[in-house]
């Protein structure tokens, strides 16, 4: 394939940040937003262009003769050789994933500029705004066409700061700079395993290249075969370090902290950073060398139990919190942990693949239908933030009436991620229980009830925000957004309802072989029953205002606190952070470094000082004194010599 | 002599001392500041691409070789001569030079602080072009005294104290200095044959027999090792650059610092070879702690310079870690990590000497909301930081991530082959610095630059002037372009260390 095209998708971003970070200040608002609409634009119809092309052109370069789709390394670039083995090199892989994975990130990122023209009007920054959402575009499109690892790590750190820049895009605030600071902390903590994950796999493989990596296994058998570290095999250690930055992007427990207070950004960044792409990249990452994790059955087991847990963790919470970014926050923890789970239970644990690898499909499946309705209901939930001024459900209610388009989309939104078909959650999360089914049916249970729990939450936030009651709205009655916020809006809406209908599995597999999906009626139908059965339940309780909601939490008040605190969790680290670290590490060094090792130094000092004051007195200028020493030491070394010579 | 262009790195600074003493006001001071280093830039610039162009052709260790005799009983010559590493260095002083011209552009007493300025830069520019060890002690002197009046005259802050304790500490370590050489220079060939300083001659000869390295050695690490702020004789590095002005920070940071890397490696390492194997471990924990030990108290500190100077302690820590893994990759991450420091320490220094020129507090407590005030200022010391917590795009990525794929192909070498897990074990706790680096980088940019504003009286300050902006853009691009590029630079440095080299000084 031509390098043409896939380097202006690169280029196009990187050069839209650096002429809107440069020369934005001189611009109007408009003509930085619509020059940024237009970059992206283009990207996302290059983007298309070359996704379309690889999925069905049938291009030997793409498709071999037998089905298998081809992984085609477009150009390569040396950027910096260690080593003549180990490369780094900036390139860009064409292969199903990271297709899938332009197509989404250049569509939602279209979306969130068109709707950040209304969202952001009149901002201080505006020009600024833009120039980092190309910069997030850029890093985040570097990120999936990585054709190694390192190169990924590269990228993997430009998203985290350009999160960094957009959760802390209101600087003069506080809250949103302590926010952006922890997520950019805890990401780099994950990073650090991360980055020792690349150094021992390197180590072994001597290449950082994917293709190399993933296809080539000889090296594999060579790190199992021999090293092990506390009781697990070098690989082993490896692949969890790698899977721990993954943890830590994907805000996977207990590196998940960070994503609810990333909300302190712009709203329409958190449709595009922490719901749609990059919150996904560490499912992503461990899709990427899918094929490496197979071989270690330890590894998958890990990614399944964490998964699993945060899955739950992250419904738990999502049903009593009252900011509605943050609902929508430890949903996207909840669904991401779903990607993860069918990661997991692709891989039976033995070197084979589980179920003929389903669980590999149903997350990317579920990573795409997930980043359009997720996307959707942000980018709803900033409708009704601009509207009514707050973030909190207790300041909407009964808005129905007054936002109809915001209304029916994000009900397509609730519907599509509560798994109802014949929206688009409901395919994909299918495909993730049958494949959690058939890797162990307590895995399978655990992630019905979650699904449950999912249904629920939204529904509770669906019914708090557009029934329950109306409150005072204050001076103006509240109406729906501009065209430039209601087109995103509908457009994601008319994705989330088709979606499900895409043969998904002629696109991306594991082995790259298509294949026919097909539901499995059993689980399909139980879980559209448990699903709907829990949306009933948030009707009872909350389409109209009653005691009910109360009643619950008077009558489990402990689990509720636990819930609504989160499980403690920041208490924890801010515990661990300031107490241990802070006041436990730093402040004794720096004591020690000031006190000890410069007291000594300046000991030094002194002790020269106090030497020199003593003997000063020998210099005194009395000749008394003079002579007097001199004859004494005349005479002690007469007595000397006399006592030699006898 | 002076058909050889290295000599022009003396000999321009030594024209601008003539030209500076004549000098009556401050428009030809900085006339002559500013085209001196402007000369100096450009020489080093040719110097890359002629040094570049003429290696393609030869495999000699090091290029543009050239001796006059200077004391002939003791055999001492003013030898010179450069490789890949002094390249780079030349180009990081001469950069630093012209940018700390412009950052002093209004100082008073202009005449004689860049009398000193200059002959400080004299200093550094005959260290790196020299490969006679005695000469290269004495331009290492050179280096180090004016730094004493600079900091005590123009300094702030308890800068007597300061100007004392850097210049004794730093003494400290030429006393061991200067008797390593002398040593070196006993042992330097075998009987029979001419003593020499001669680097090149002594490594050929390797004449040093193992018990002399063993002693010999620790002495020029630690002598060079002070300068390199190595634990635990860094002490001089905070106080020193806290009271220091603005340029000689930077160029303290920026070059003075690298110093004391280079010689680690051009003197002790590379002519005792078997001592630097054999006694790496007690170094290697001594820098180790140095890089966790300085990221750990720049935490806790107020004080930009502070906070700063123990950065570079962190950073430079890393430096001589490095160097000691006596591995290809992990030594040409030392110095890409030497110039991927210099640059960004200078343009920190500079940004903080502008910052404490309009605020007058370098309190961190006491500052907020610089984002909104000084919008260039603050931009700029963001990206700083990027470049300080390893962002890619910026150097420190390229440097650490050199240095730690390095460092660590050499620790799992040595574990496998039965050596212990020493330099894996440190390798790691290295890593860590990357976490510890962002929380302290971002612990300033979050109260210094971000937040609402703290002092009302700082909204009336007003942004960087045109001096101010290009020497912080110049350093800016420097960092940036090394960032983006880095297998131009790791091209030209790691020629120098090269396995066919290691293999002669019988190298891992």
């Amino acid at each position: 394939m031509d390098a043409t095209l896939p380097i202006i998708i690169l280029a196009l971003p990187l050069f839209m940040f650096l002429l809107l970070g440069l020369a934005g200040v001189k611009m109007s608002h408009k003509a930085a937003a619509w020059l940024g609409i237009l970059g992206m634009g283009t990207t996302a119809t290059l983007s298309y262009i070359t996704a379309f092309t690889y999925f069905f052109s049938q291009n030997p370069e793409f498709v071999s003769a037998t089905g298998e789709r081809l992984q085609h390394v477009v150009f390569n670039l040396t950027w910096l050789a260690f080593t003549p083995d180990l490369v780094i090199s900036l390139g860009f892989l064409l292969d199903p994933i990271s297709a899938l994975m332009l197509v989404v990130i250049t569509t939602i990122s279209f979306m969130v500029h068109l709707y950040s023209l209304g969202y952001m009007e009149g901002e201080r920054g505006f020009q600024r705004y833009y120039a980092f959402l190309s910069l997030f575009s850029f890093s985040m499109l570097g990120l999936v066409v990585a054709t190694n690892i390192f190169q990924m790590y590269i990228f993997w750190e430009l998203v985290g700061a350009s999160s960094y820049l957009l959760i802390g895009f209101f600087y003069t605030k506080h809250s949103a700079v302590s926010a952006s600071k922890k997520a950019f902390i805890v990401t780099r903590f994950a990073d650090l395993g991360f980055l020792i994950g690349i150094l021992v796999l390197s180590y072994y493989s001597q290449t950082f290249d994917f293709i190399r990596l993933t296809t080539d296994s000889s090296w594999v058998l060579a790190s199992t075969g021999g090293a092990t570290f506390m009781g697990a095999s070098v690989l082993t250690w490896a692949l969890v370090l790698i899977f721990m930055g993954g943890m830590g992007k994907s805000a996977m427990l207990p590196l998940h902290i960070w994503l609810p207070d990333a909300m302190e950004g712009p709203t329409p960044v958190s449709a595009l950073i922490h719901a749609a792409t990059m919150v996904v990249a560490g499912v992503f990452l461990v899709a990427r060398m899918f094929p490496v994790y197979i071989l270690e059955g330890s590894a998958t087991t890990i990614i399944v139990v964490v998964g699993a847990l945060t899955a739950f963790y992250a419904a738990m919470v999502a049903c009593t919190q009252i900011d509605i970014k943050r609902v929508l926050a430890f949903s996207t923890i909840s669904q991401i942990a779903f990607m993860m789970v069918s990661l997991g239970v692709a891989s039976s644990g033995n070197g084979e693949v589980c179920h003929h690898g389903l669980g590999y499909m149903a997350s990317l499946f579920h990573m795409f239908t997930h980043a359009m309705f997720k996307a959707l209901l942000f980018l709803g939930a900033g409708a009704l933030i601009h509207a009514v001024h707050s973030n909190d459900y207790t300041a909407m209610g009964g808005l129905r009436k007054y936002m109809p388009i915001t209304h029916w989309t994000f009900l397509i939104g609730c519907l599509a991620i509560a798994g109802i078909p014949p929206f688009s959650g409901f395919f994909s999360k299918d495909e993730i229980l049958s494949a959690a089914y058939a890797w162990s049916p307590y895995v399978g249970i655990w992630m019905t009830v979650v699904a449950a729990l999912t249904a629920f939450y939204m529904f509770r936030l669906y019914y708090l925000i557009f029934w329950w009651n109306n409150p005072d709205y204050g001076h103006h009655t509240p109406h729906d957004s501009p065209w430039c916020m209601n087109v995103p809006l509908v457009f994601l809406a008319a994705v989330s309802c088709v979606a499900g209908f895409i043969p998904f599995g002629h696109f991306v597999t594991w082995n790259r072989m298509p294949y026919d999906i097909h539901l499995d009626p059993v689980i399909a139908v139980s879980s559209v029953v448990i699903a709907l059965l829990a949306i009933a339940l948030a009707t009872r309780m909350y389409a109209r205002e009653n005691s009910l909601p109360a009643r619950f939490r008077a009558a489990m008040p402990r689990l509720w606190d636990w819930c609504y605190h989160r499980f403690y969790w920041d208490e924890l680290y801010i515990f661990i952070t300031h107490r241990i670290i802070f006041n436990g590490i730093c402040r004794p060094i720096a004591w020690f470094d000031r006190h000890i090792i410069d007291g000594t130094m300046d000991s030094f000092a002194t002790l020269a000082n106090r030497a020199s004051d003593e003997i000063k007195p020998l210099q005194s200028g009395q000749i008394q004194q003079y002579v007097w020493i001199y004859l004494m030491g005349a005479l002690a070394l007469g007595v000397i010599t006399i006592l030699c010579l006898i | 002599m002076f058909s050889n262009p290295l000599i022009y790195f003396v000999v321009i600074p030594l024209v601008m001392l003539g030209l500076l003493a004549l000098c009556s006001n401050i428009r030809q001071i900085r006339a002559v500041a500013v085209t001196g280093s402007l000369a100096l830039t450009a020489l080093s610039v040719w110097l890359v691409v002629e040094y570049l162009h003429l290696r393609a052709a030869s495999d000699a260790p090091m290029l543009f070789l050239g001796s006059w005799a200077w004391f002939a009983p003791l055999n001492i010559n003013l030898s010179v001569g450069v490789d890949g590493i002094s390249v780079a260095m030349l180009l990081l002083s001469s950069v630093i030079v012209l940018a700390g011209s412009f950052a002093s552009w209004e100082i008073k007493e202009p005449k004689a602080f860049f009398l000193w300025l200059i002959l400080l830069s004299t200093g550094v520019f005959g260290f790196f072009i020299s490969i006679d060890l005695f000469t290269m002690f004495m331009f290492y002197e050179v280096a180090l005294i004016p730094m004493y009046l600079l900091i005590g005259v123009w300094g702030s802050g308890k800068k007597n104290y300061s100007a004392m304790k850097l210049t004794l500490m730093l003494m400290g370590g030429s006393a061991f200095l200067m008797l390593g050489l002398i040593g070196i220079y006993y042992h330097s060939a075998p009987a029979g044959q001419p003593l020499t300083w001669n680097i090149l001659e002594i490594a050929a000869n390797a004449n040093i027999d193992k018990n002399w390295q063993y002693f010999l050695f620790p002495m020029t690490f630690v002598g060079f090792g002070v300068l390199g702020a190595m634990f635990p004789f860094h002490t001089w590095s905070p106080d020193g650059h806290a009271s220091a002005p603005t340029a000689v920070s930077m160029l303290h940071a920026g070059v003075l610092m690298k110093l004391g890397g280079y010689g680690c490696f051009r003197v002790a390492i590379y002519l005792m070879p078997q001592a630097a194997n054999d006694l790496a471990w007690i170094f290697l924990i001594l820098t180790g702690i140095s890089v966790v030990y300085g990221a750990f108290s720049a935490c806790v500190q107020t004080d930009l310079k502070y906070i700063n100077a123990y950065s570079s302690v962190s950073h430079c820590g890393l430096v001589l870690f490095a160097i000691l893994m006596l591995n290809t990759t992990a030594m040409t991450g030392a110095i890409m990590q030497m110039l991927s420091h210099g640059l960004m320490t200078a343009l920190f220094f500079a940004l903080i000497g502008m910052i404490y020129g309009r605020t007058h507090t370098r309190d961190i407590r006491e500052m907020g909301g610089m984002m909104k005030i000084l919008p260039y200022l603050a931009v700029c010391y963001m990206i700083a930081g990027f470049a300080s917590l390893g962002l890619p795009g910026l150097s420190g990525f390229v440097a650490e991530m050199t240095i730690f794929v390095g460092s660590f192909q050499s620790g799992m070498t040595d574990l496998l082959a039965g050596h212990g897990a020493l330099r894996l074990t440190f390798t790691i706790l290295a890593c860590c610095s990357i976490v510890i680096t962002a929380v302290y980088i971002l612990r300033v940019v979050g109260k210094l630059l971000l937040g609402p504003v703290y002092d009302e009286h700082h909204l009336a300050l007003t942004d960087a002037t045109w001096w101010e902006r290009l020497s912080t853009a110049m350093l800016i691009v420097c960092v940036a372009g090394i960032g983006c590029f880095p297998n131009f630079f790791n091209n030209l440095i790691n020629f120098t260390f090269s396995p066919e080299i290691f293999t002669v000084l019988g190298l891992r």
